[in-house]
């Protein structure tokens, strides 16, 4: 399978790995333009109902917020109280 | 559209009791016919009350309550169980087979009852033989937590069947309407219901023992009981209030915990967990569009979790690992579990063009409508957390992370058998369909449906969002190394907490039986002991020369008797044992000795009747 091959070769390779990011860079950059385009009131392509649907680009930083509080805010909870050894219950 | 009424259910069940009698060559035909069957009934039978039985006194006993709410229902659990009968297929032994379609035809059940008391009826049969596939799994670990998800949900009953008692008690009416929001009667049905839906904290039964099932069965158990309660959550308690808070909450409780897991199944269960809060949230909201949302969320969940479900259980079976310590550079030797399984993954987290996106939208465009501010930022914020445990933790740390090690198991690891292959595809074909022509779906809502998933603003925003996600996911890796280790849940309180009993058993209550013990040695045991001594000298003498002579009269009357016995009573009696050892013989068979068949054969028995009662007095 082609996918496959691909996935080996930016593992495998450094410099093709180094192209993916970018590739992935310049997608993000692309939807938050597309994002402001559509932004344009005159349009009329977005609904707005609430405040922050406003801000072009919104998504992105709320996407990037809520990553990084869930993975902080479960790991921590896990270590403080959650997390016991395998053989808790045994 | 026709008026002759099939109940799909009793074909499930029925199918289930025939199928241990037929050659292996119509088991695989009564395996894949039967939930097509089930589907074109279906599709063919017409809206209204089907099948009732009239119950003693003025009440009715309505198995066939067809609408557009209960068909779209039935259609998951028909296409539920298709799926998983094609990747359990090559399963051999039928006990599995039977115990998972009576679970679906008990589901069935369920969703088309038109009253409580048949709700209750099939829902217990759902819990004893969903039990059942946690029981067929090898392990004591497996029977203990079957035995904890029986407890849990015999509990669960038994709230429903309290609460049901109350409710038609006061209003003389045993009819499954739309129930009211306040008194204890609805309450205690409002939370059985809750139990089956897993709301924290009454959900830690899920986690604990689905992981526990056996490899094929949890494809069913994921898409039967959760999803039945939230049929039954819409059609008796759409717009209460309360479920809005329980449902976000459950969502964030869930995909919570998943961040936490090392267990692979484990992680996909608590995310049920999360996935269910998004229906129960809906259900609460009640609008036309978030109930919608929620049949739809529940459809789409039946395919891309079930095709998580089937990923991760095939990983299992192949490679005997279930925790993400274990495993990692699986996506070399099983390409195409890798791939189906990632459509699964991209499917749930609500990627255009798969099914997650068409349905998760709806119910979070529904709180945006409703202007609820918080509802719609947090469900949003839980799509973040969807991708980032199933789509990107799980799929990294079991197919790459580090290279496989050939040598760590003794057979070659692969692609699982070409039927869970099948199954896999199936489902990943009907998330992409699902999601590219998401019209037929719309089409079978419960209500008219005007919504358009696929808008500009929709699909960037979408995006944007997972783009993030997974940046932030690379970025914060180290932390999301798995850790060896279990979290605690709410079944502390019934795995702990009765420990802590047992201690009170142990230490305080046994010193005080030994205590209460010594006291009797002393005042009562020795005196009497004392006493008898002196009645045995008495004995010895006196009563003994009366007891010998009657000795010898006893011996010469014993062996009058014996000749009798041997000449005459003998030969009669001889006869019977023989014929009572032949029986004994053939009944022996039946009796395996172990608890599942039993159940199995009670809970089979049980439907066969109440469907032979319904055909010939119905």
């Amino acid at each position: 399978m082609w996918i496959i091959k691909y996935l080996e070769k930016i593992i495998e390779n450094p410099a093709e790995m180094k192209k993916a990011k970018k590739g992935c860079l310049y997608f993000g950059i692309a939807l938050v333009v597309a994002d402001m385009i559509i932004h344009i009131p005159q349009l009329h392509l977005v609904h707005i109902y609430f405040l922050w649907d406003w801000i072009p680009g919104f998504s992105a930083l709320y996407g990037f917020i809520s990553t990084y509080l869930i993975i902080i805010v479960s790991k921590s909870i896990g270590h403080a109280w959650l997390m016991k050894p395998e053989d808790y219950y045994d | 559209m026709i008026d002759l009424w099939i109940h799909p259910g009793f074909l499930f069940i029925l199918a289930a009791a025939a199928l241990p009698f037929v050659k292996p060559t119509w088991k695989v035909a009564i395996k894949l016919g039967v939930p097509v069957l089930g589907f074109f009934v279906l599709v063919l039978v017409s809206h209204g009350i089907h099948g009732v039985l009239p119950l003693l006194g003025q009440q009715e006993m309505i198995f066939g309550r067809v609408d557009k709410l209960s068909l779209i229902f039935g259609y998951m659990v028909a296409i539920g169980t298709f799926i998983g009968m094609v990747f359990s297929l090559h399963v051999k032994e039928d006990k599995e087979h039977m115990a998972a379609l009576v679970y679906a035809g008990s589901a069935m059940g369920t969703v088309f009852a038109g009253d409580l008391l048949t709700v209750f009826l099939f829902w217990e049969i759902m819990a004893f033989s969903s039990a059942l596939l946690v029981f067929y799994a090898p392990g004591q670990q497996a029977r203990e937590a079957g035995m904890r998800y029986l407890y849990i949900h015999i509990l669960g009953g038994l709230l429903l069947l309290g609460g049901i008692f109350l409710y038609v008690g006061e209003t003389g009416g045993i009819a499954f309407n739309a129930l009211p929001q306040a008194g204890l009667g609805p309450m205690l049905i409002l939370a059985g219901f809750l139990l089956n839906a897993a709301v924290p904290p009454l959900s830690a039964w899920l986690p604990d023992a689905y992981p526990e099932s056996t490899i094929t069965g949890i494809v069913f158990m994921n898409a039967f009981t959760t999803k039945t309660a939230v049929y039954v959550l819409l059609r008796g308690f759409a717009g209460t209030e309360i479920l809005v808070p329980l449902g976000v909450f459950m969502v964030l409780y869930g995909l919570g915990y998943a961040v936490l897991e090392v267990d692979i199944r484990r992680l996909l269960a608590y995310h049920i967990i999360s996935q269910v809060g998004y229906m129960v949230a809906a259900v609460g909201m009640g609008s036309e569009m978030a109930v919608n949302g929620a049949a739809s969320h529940a459809f789409a969940n039946i395919l891309f979790k079930g095709l998580l479900m089937m990923g991760m259980s095939s990983v299992m079976l192949m490679t005997g690992f279930r925790k993400l310590t274990e495993l990692g550079g699986l996506y070399k030797i099983m390409p195409w579990t890798f791939m189906f399984y990632m459509v699964g993954g991209i499917a749930i987290s609500g990627f255009p063009l798969f099914a997650g996106f068409v349905s998760k939208s709806m119910v979070i465009s529904a709180a945006s409508e409703l202007h609820r501010p918080w509802v719609a930022m947090l469900l949003t914020l839980a799509s973040s957390g969807t991708f980032l445990s199933t789509g990107l933790k799980l799929p990294y740390y079991v197919f790459f992370w580090k290279d496989w090690d050939p040598n760590k198991v003794k057979h070659k690891v692969t692609d699982p058998p070409k039927n869970m292959l099948w199954g896999m595809g199936l489902a990943a074909f009907a998330c992409t369909f699902v999601g590219v022509f998401p019209g037929p779906l719309y089409n079978a809502l419960p209500f008219e449906n005007a919504y358009h998933p696929y808008t500009w603003s929709h699909v960037i925003g979408a995006y944007q969002i997972l783009l993030l996600t997974a940046v932030v996911f690379f970025m914060l890796l180290k932390k999301l190394d798995p850790e060896e280790s279990i979290s605690v849940d709410t079944d502390w309180t019934y795995r702990r907490g009765i420990a802590g009993f047992l201690w009170f058993i142990r230490k305080p209550v046994v010193r005080y039986e030994n205590f209460i013990t010594e006291v009797y040695k002393k005042g009562l045991i020795e005196p009497v002991k004392k006493l008898s001594q002196i009645g045995w000298t008495v004995d010895t003498w006196v009563f003994d020369g009366l007891v010998n002579a009657s000795g010898w009269a006893t011996l010469l009357e014993s062996k009058v008797s014996e000749m009798f016995d041997v000449h005459i009573v003998d030969g009669t009696v001889n006869g019977v044992p023989v014929l009572l050892g032949g029986s004994a013989k053939r009944l022996r068979k039946i009796q395996t000795g172990s608890i599942q068949n039993y159940i199995m054969a009670m809970v089979v028995g049980v439907v066969v009747l109440g469907f032979v009662s319904l055909v010939l007095f119905g």
